[in-house]
This record gives C-alpha cells, sequence and structure tokens, in this order.
C-alpha cells in the first residue's frame, strides 16, 4: 500500500486554515482545442458544437454529429488521438419528443455519449439526433466494451436498435415486458395503466420466460469440441442468495467447482427512479436519490441538487458546503464500513460483521442528531442543506473522529492481517489499471489497480480542494487491495471530518436565493414580493431554467452523477443517473472466469455493489 | 438378565441426558458467541435464554414435513438419521467415569473411526437424494473434506495406541493415572483435533454448508425434524470430539490428586468436555473460512506428513524405551 499525494492538484492546507472562499470547483479544459484535434484528425466527420439554445451549463465541451459518422469518430477518439479517451462513462439517450425548448437540429431521439480521457482530465459529450420512423444506431460496443450494457439498457427503456450489438435484449425489464418505459408516451404512474391481472396463461408466460436456456445466453451444455466430453453444471447463483448483496442473479457455467463462464442478470431491483424524476418536482424528487445508492444516504443528494443548483445559478454558502462535505464523508464511512463487515462475512469470519455494525450504530446516532434520519436523511437542499447543525454537534463528532481510528487498528489485526483472509483473497479477482478503465471501472476499484484518480482530488466539487486528505491505492487490483483501499479511506474520510470539525464556517446553512427550496421564510410575513414566491415555490415547487448539466462526485462505490435537462419546469424533462455499480457488475464475466465458487464469492464482496445503484 | 436390564437403562439415561445436552448446547453456543460479539444472544426464553432450545424444539416439532418432489424420498428421510446415529453409536465406547460407560469394547478406538467414516455416508446421501445443486455441491466438498481428514484423524491417534498398548478407551483412560498423554502426544493432539473440527464440519472446516457460498450446503433442502437432526448430529460431534480428546490426550475422568478429590470423576470428565466445546464455539467466532482446495492440500501436505512423523518419532521413543 502507498499512498500517494497528488502534487499537481492538491493545495496542501494545513488542517486549521480553511478557507473556503479561495475554494474553485474544477474547470474542464478549452473547448476549441479538442474541436480542433478531432477535425484534423478526421476531417471528413462534421462535428457541430452544442448553441446556446441548449444552455448546456456544466462546461464539458458537446458536439452533435450525424449518426453515420458515430462508430468512425469512437474508434479515432479511443484509438487514434494523442491522449486517448479511454472511458466510456456515460451513454444514454433523451426522449426529445414532448420537449418545449429544443434547438432545431436536434431529432425525435437524442442518444448521449459521454466520454473521459483520464490523461488530459476532460470529457467528451457527443449527441446524435436520431428521427421517430429510424431509431437504428451503429453500436459502438465493439470499441468500448462496457458499451454493451448501457445499449442494451437504451435498447430496454427507449427501443433504439443498436446495430451490430453481439445480444441487445432487455436488459432492466423482463423479457415479457410490452412498451419502453422512458417513452414519453409510456404511463409513469399506476393509475395511467389498467388494472394490474395475472390470469394462469400469462402466469404460465411469466413463468415460462424465467427458465433458463444455456443456449440462449450464450453457453455450450457440454465441454469438448463436438460435446462428447461431459456436461457442465449450471448453477444459478441468485437472485436471492445469501452473497450476491441484494436481488442479483449470476448464471454460473461451471466444470465441478471451477467456473467456466458466468453472465449476470440485472433488474430485479430496478424501481423506475429515472422515469419518476419526470414526474417528481425538483425539490421533492431529493428523498428518491437517497434510494439509489442505499447505503450511501446524502452523498446521493449532493451531485443531484449541485446539478440543480448549476441549472438554476445557486451559490451555496461555505457553511452548507462544509456541512455537506462533513456529512458526505460520514456516509462514505458508514458505507465503507459495512463493505468491510460483509467482505469479511463472506470470507466466512462471522465477528467482524457485529462489531462493525456498532460502529455503523454510534455514527448513525450522529446522523439522527444531525438530521432526525439514519440511512437515507434526505438532508440536502436545492442551495444547502435542510437545517443547521444541532447545538453540541461538534463534541458528538470529536468522540466519534477519537473513537474510530483505534476500532480500524482492531480490524487491522483482526481482519488485513488474518492469513486465512489473506489467502482466500490476495490475487483473486484481479484486473489491471487498463482493464478497469476499459470496464468503466472508478473509485476504490479503480485506485486498488494503482491508478490514482479520485474526483475529489482531480476535479474538486463542492470545497473538497481546501481539503488535506490523500488518496489510497492499491497495486494488484486484487480482492484484497479493494478492501485495503477502503479501509484506508476511512482514515482519509476522519481526516476530512476532522478539518470540517475544526473549520466549521460561521454563517447561512441555505443560500438566499429565490429557488433554495423550501426558500427563505423570515420575511414572509411583512412583505408580499417574498411572499408570492415563497407561496409558489413550496406548492408547485421551484421553476428551473432551460438547460442540461452533468455533475459527478466521487461516492461511496465510486464516481456516481446525475445528467439534468430542464425544459423550464417544475419537473425535470430527462433523470439520467450514471451509477458506478452498473460498470462494476459488468466486469464480472472477464474477472471470475476460471475462479473457484469461493471465489466468486470474495470477488463480489470485494466489488461492493449496491443493487439498487446498478439497477436504480 | 438383571445385569442385561441395568446395561439398557445405563443405555437409556445416557441417550435421554446427551440429546438434552446437544440440544443445550445450541443455546451455549449462541449465548457464548453472542456475548463474544457484543451482542446479547438469545436471552428471551427462561432465565437467561436457557429454554430457547426447547422452544426452538417445539417450533421445529409444528413445522410441516415437507419431502422436496424433485428429491428421492427415501434416502432422503434415511440421510439425516444415518447421521444423528452414528455419532450417539460412538458415545457407546466412551468411558465417562470408572463406573459409568456403555460398553468397554476392546476395539473401541477403531469403533469410534468407524462410526466416523460412516457419519460421511449421512451427508453424501442427504446431498445426493436432495436432487438440488447447492445440496450436491456440498455433499461433494464434505465427502472430499471427510475422506481426507479422516486418515490423519487415525493416524494421529496411533500415537496413543503405541504408548497405550490398547485400543480400550477404559484403558487408555486408566494408562494415563501417572501423566495425561498430551505430554507425549502434543503434536498428534493438534492433528486429532484439527481432523475432528473438520469432522463436525465447523468453522473453519465448514465448507460442505458454507452458509455464504452454498446457501445451507448439503442441508439446504431439508427443513423441519430432519434438519433438527442434522443439526442435532452437529453439536453432538462437536461434543464427542471433545470427548475423544478429553480421553485420549487428557486423561479421561482423572486428575491430579489435589483436585481428583473435590468433584466426582464424571463432573471432572463434563467439565474437561465443556472446556473444549467452548474452544469449538471461540474458533467459530473468530476464523475465515478457506477455500475448498486450500483445506484439502493444507491436509496433505501437511497434516499428513506431520501425523506420519508423530508417529514415527513415537514408535522410535517406544522402542528406545524412554517411555519406561
Amino acid at each position: 500500500m502507498r499512498l500517494l499525494a497528488l502534487g499537481d492538484v492538491m493545495i496542501a492546507n494545513a488542517v486549521d486554515s480553511i478557507d473556503l472562499t479561495a475554494s474553485k470547483d474544477w474547470q474542464q479544459a478549452n473547448v476549441i482545442s479538442i474541436f480542433d484535434e478531432i477535425t484534423t484528425l478526421v476531417p471528413e466527420v462534421k462535428l457541430t458544437p452544442v448553441t446556446a439554445v441548449e444552455n448546456i451549463v456544466d462546461d464539458i465541451p458537446s458536439f452533435w454529429l450525424d449518426k453515420s459518422n458515430i462508430y468512425k469518430l469512437m474508434d479515432t477518439l479511443k484509438n487514434n488521438l494523442s491522449k486517448p479517451f479511454d472511458m466510456c462513462f456515460d451513454l444514454s439517450a433523451i426522449d426529445e419528443t414532448e420537449r418545449q425548448h429544443k434547438a432545431d437540429y436536434v431529432g425525435d431521439f437524442t442518444v448521449s455519449y459521454h466520454l473521459r480521457s483520464h490523461q488530459r482530465n476532460q470529457d467528451i459529450r457527443l449527441k446524435v439526433a436520431l428521427a421517430r420512423h429510424d431509431k437504428n444506431i451503429d453500436s459502438i460496443s465493439r470499441i468500448w466494451l462496457n458499451a454493451n450494457w448501457y445499449e442494451r439498457e437504451v435498447w430496454d427503456m427507449f427501443g433504439i436498435n443498436f446495430i451490430g450489438h453481439p445480444y441487445l435484449c432487455r436488459i432492466l425489464m423482463p423479457n415479457t415486458w410490452q412498451g419502453h418505459p422512458l417513452l414519453k408516451t409510456h404511463p409513469a404512474r399506476a393509475t395511467e395503466m389498467a388494472p394490474f391481472t395475472l390470469p394462469p396463461d400469462v402466469q404460465d408466460k411469466e413463468q415460462q420466460a424465467l427458465k433458463f436456456d444455456p443456449q440462449a445466453w450464450g453457453m455450450k451444455r457440454q465441454s469438448g469440441v463436438n460435446g462428447e466430453d461431459n456436461d457442465f453444471m449450471f448453477l444459478n447463483l441468485g437472485p436471492n442468495h445469501p452473497s450476491v448483496h441484494g436481488a442479483f442473479r449470476i448464471v454460473l457455467q461451471m466444470d465441478g467447482e471451477e467456473i467456466v463462464d458466468c453472465v449476470p442478470d440485472i433488474g430485479y431491483h430496478h424501481r423506475g427512479a429515472e422515469k419518476m424524476g419526470e414526474r417528481q418536482s425538483w425539490h421533492s424528487y431529493i428523498p428518491y436519490t437517497d434510494r439509489i445508492d442505499y447505503l450511501g444516504g446524502v452523498m446521493n443528494n449532493f451531485p443531484y441538487v449541485m446539478a440543480v443548483e448549476k441549472l438554476a445559478g445557486i451559490t451555496v454558502p461555505d457553511r452548507a458546503k462544509v456541512i455537506r462535505i462533513m456529512t458526505a464523508e460520514m456516509f462514505r464511512i458508514l458505507s465503507h464500513l459495512l463493505f468491510y463487515g460483509t467482505f469479511a462475512q463472506d470470507i466466512g469470519a462471522l465477528s467482524p460483521i457485529f462489531y462493525m455494525f456498532i460502529d455503523r450504530e454510534k455514527l448513525f446516532g450522529i446522523i439522527e442528531a444531525f438530521t432526525g434520519a439514519r440511512m437515507h436523511p434526505s438532508w440536502f437542499r436545492i442551495g444547502g442543506v435542510a437545517q443547521d447543525l444541532p447545538q453540541g454537534w461538534d463534541k458528538l463528532v470529536r468522540d466519534y473522529v477519537d473513537y474510530l481510528p483505534k476500532r480500524l487498528d482492531e480490524y487491522e489485526k483482526m481482519v488485513m492481517q488474518n492469513a486465512l483472509l489473506k489467502r482466500r483473497t490476495v490475487d483473486i479477482g484481479a484486473y489491471s489499471s487498463k482493464e478497469a478503465l476499459e470496464w468503466g471501472v472508478t473509485g476504490p476499484g479503480l485506485r486498488a489497480t494503482g491508478y490514482a484518480w479520485d474526483l475529489r482530488k482531480q476535479r474538486p466539487y463542492g470545497g473538497y480542494d481546501q481539503f488535506d486528505f490523500e488518496v489510497p491505492l492499491g497495486h494488484k487490483g486484487d480482492c484484497y487491495d479493494r478492501c485495503k483501499v477502503r479501509v484506508e479511506e476511512m482514515r482519509q474520510s476522519i481526516r476530512i471530518i476532522e478539518q470540517c470539525l475544526n473549520n466549521m464556517p460561521a454563517g447561512p446553512y441555505k443560500a438566499e436565493h429565490p429557488q433554495t427550496t423550501p426558500p427563505d421564510k423570515a420575511r414572509t410575513m411583512q412583505d408580499i414580493d417574498t411572499l408570492i414566491p415563497h407561496f409558489v415555490n413550496v406548492t408547485w415547487g421551484p421553476v428551473i431554467p432551460v438547460g442540461e448539466v452533468s455533475m459527478f462526485v466521487e461516492a461511496t462505490k465510486g464516481i456516481m452523477g446525475y445528467h439534468l435537462i430542464s425544459d423550464g419546469s417544475t419537473m425535470s424533462y430527462r433523470t439520467r443517473i450514471r451509477t458506478p455499480s452498473f460498470a462494476h457488475l459488468q466486469m464480472l464475466p472477464l474477472i471470475s472466469k476460471g475462479q473457484m465458487v469461493a471465489d466468486l464469492i470474495a470477488t463480489l464482496g470485494s466489488i461492493d455493489y449496491v443493487m439498487a445503484d446498478v439497477d436504480r | 438378565m438383571l445385569e442385561l436390564l441395568f446395561k439398557l437403562l445405563e443405555i437409556t439415561v445416557i441417550i435421554a441426558l446427551l440429546i438434552p445436552i446437544a440440544a443445550m448446547l445450541v443455546w451455549v453456543e449462541r449465548r457464548m458467541i453472542g456475548i463474544w460479539q457484543d451482542r446479547l444472544g438469545p436471552n428471551r426464553v427462561g432465565p437467561f435464554g436457557i429454554l430457547q432450545s426447547l422452544a426452538d424444539l417445539l417450533k421445529i416439532l409444528g413445522k410441516e414435513d415437507w419431502i422436496p418432489p424433485f428429491s428421492d424420498r427415501l434416502v432422503f428421510t434415511i440421510a439425516p438419521v444415518i447421521g444423528a446415529v452414528c455419532v450417539l453409536m460412538s458415545f457407546a465406547v466412551i468411558p465417562f467415569s470408572p463406573s459409568i460407560g456403555v460398553s468397554d469394547l476392546n476395539i473401541g478406538l477403531l469403533f469410534f473411526l468407524a462410526m466416523a467414516s460412516l457419519s460421511v455416508y449421512s451427508v453424501v446421501l442427504a446431498g445426493w437424494a436432495s436432487n438440488s445443486k447447492y445440496a450436491l455441491l456440498g455433499s461433494m466438498r464434505a465427502a472430499a473434506q471427510t475422506v481426507s481428514y479422516e486418515v490423519f484423524m487415525g493416524l494421529s491417534v496411533m500415537g496413543v495406541v503405541l504408548l497405550t498398548g490398547s485400543f480400550n478407551l477404559r484403558e487408555i483412560v486408566l494408562a494415563q493415572e501417572s501423566g495425561w498423554l498430551i505430554q507425549t502426544q502434543f503434536l498428534g493432539f493438534i492433528i486429532f483435533l484439527i481432523a475432528g473440527i473438520a469432522e463436525s464440519h465447523r468453522l473453519p472446516f465448514d465448507l460442505p454448508e458454507a452458509e455464504t457460498e452454498l446457501t445451507a450446503g448439503f442441508h439446504t433442502e431439508y427443513s423441519g425434524l430432519k434438519f433438527a437432526l442434522f443439526f442435532l448430529g452437529e453439536y453432538l460431534s462437536v461434543t464427542l470430539i471433545s470427548a475423544m480428546s478429553v480421553v485420549l490426550f487428557f486423561g479421561g475422568w482423572l486428575m491430579p490428586e489435589p483436585f481428583a478429590s473435590w468433584l466426582p470423576p464424571l463432573v471432572w470428565f463434563i467439565l474437561k468436555i465443556l472446556i473444549f466445546v467452548m474452544f469449538f464455539i471461540l474458533l467459530r467466532t473468530s476464523l475465515p473460512r478457506p477455500r475448498f482446495d486450500q483445506l484439502l492440500s493444507f491436509g496433505w501436505k501437511y497434516m499428513l506428513p506431520l501425523a506420519l512423523i508423530n508417529l514415527l518419532v513415537t514408535a522410535a521413543f517406544k522402542l528406545g524405551g524412554f517411555y519406561g
């Protein structure tokens, strides 16, 4: 384990001198240069920069292009560019048919690609317009291996056909589902649909659809060239199994206890969170975000409120910034502690989880004192946080900051230095940095391979640039390192919390801006000009200006982000949630081939996914 | 005739005591694990929750006796019985005190090993008859594990046999009057204990049931009374391995003089067993589980040579007359 302080981005502040007025959010590099670079390499691909009509308020260079060029451009960006784009960060679509404020070049559907270059520390957003009658586009899953699941999701949700995709079928919805849920024409509420019935013939059909057919999943039934050798055993692990951490199904093709191949099957936890975003006011969607990565609590609110604030042009006061960072880091500890315990439990050690639950319990006590809730506080607000910190909060936090490191030292001996645990996890489930980037792995899973990329350092947001902490790295990228990195991250989180504790600025906990929700009420009884906006904003919710934005945070499991499109209404036009676990599970077949079942369990434990984070 | 009646009475009493003891062990284990894991454990039924096992038993008796339609009914039903019976039979040769003990079989030790071997049928048949993949994987693991660890178990106790010159457990105990065999057979004891844990499928050797991997391993499909029989078998075998360790290495009911007069021999014997049982429970709270192939290679690469070395050295010392 080596700790790397990233010198070029790190501002080494002494712990007692945090000055948030000096804090600056990270900015993307110049838009023009990347445009020039691409057009020199592939002059035949016509890139059109986005116009002001779209009002993309984040600074990611965004371009439109014709769908015939997408494959060529992707190939260039990944393989020919100097300092290439090395990660297909996100891929989603937008149903533009009901959009009021749109540019004339926007079609009925937009497929949006979000790529990232780690060497340049730059993102690029590419948009392709599709017409209603021709929802076909070339698949890029041969260039970006992880585009496979993303394209399946877009097909599932929008019915957009990806030509040349190896296995284009439903991914989140059941195979028998009719329609494509994220289309604007698809009902969003049960009351818009006919009452649900399950007559026997439909039930039979549904049950037939659940039957497992190895050939349909691309697996052979027998080994040997003509199947003359022995039969493989197909083991259905999940969706209900003690070690899959939620409703997750993996079908294993096994030779004895060795895994020949595996197919992850997701979607059992899909609740249509993105669709709900289109029916909830900007404010009332906040509790839904809590339940995306349900172990992350306010960490989930973070990218969402940041995105809405960016759209509305709200500047968050310093005190709110520090409160946000402090509580978000608390939830990082809460999530990592749960990971730590369940990881040990998956290996067979029964006790650590109980000790760690006690630590979590104490921390939940603090969260409860702050917010009144425990796992899902929904505590961030557009423009700040819900309440000021309670009296005596500093003593609670101080006690915990003193308490946890000692416990972590004990766990180090009990878990990390245990010889049996090491034998079970060292060199198991390893992947390289290159593979990690190829598959869209972010967060501790990427840093365990020795790749120093932490959004809080590389692209500071919300005031993180003023904090002094290090980015723990592993070097092998195996199960053990993934655990080790998280353990070390907890110590760094404590450091951050301690700095918050020592430097909590005074001042308001919510911005004074008409669109903060709920708006400031102080003068409403004296002043009709305050009362009316207050009334409107509380009853209808705030109207957020037309625009588009993507905001990301280094969440507990990796990089989580919200891509919001506002059509100038009280509700979002499109809410896209980019979650880390989705990408992490997709690479499971790659790392599990040749493993024993017991190794797979260790690997699953070490990935630290949450099914709600995968299926949304 | 009267003698036979007395024998039958003795057997009945021993069985009637053993089964409640095994049931109590479930409570002891849950309570102790609870305390060691910083929580309370079952403490609601009766004083200190002592009647928890009784409540569990009543609940289990009230469950539907369900046999999965895809299983082999006959074998599915017999399998748990085999397990419990094999362990109970082993108790026949255990000398509890100078006067208590079902049988003074002069091949007692071999009888114990034979019963341990037979009990693997219970697990293998259960896995096979369940006709479920998880159960099958569990029973495959159990078969490989038990067959391997039996070898070392047998070898590890041969040192004891060499030193005492007998397979009769009562004679082995009596031979320890001058000193417990743990002094000379320490290595043998360690190997016996490890093999014993493996035989009783307890953590860290609980691979056949490995909850986080195979849901419940060989007894995945079992419920109700049949499941309870497996459970009973496991706790009885924990008691059995503890009793055997005490008999073979810790002088059975014997205690050195100042202590011996404090308590009756039977009580000493039970106390010693309890210490081992506690050790088993503590082990379960503290260790993770090795992988299947690691477990087997540990057995064959380390345990087997060590057991052989132990046997050779003991034999050499015996021949050299060190033990008189």
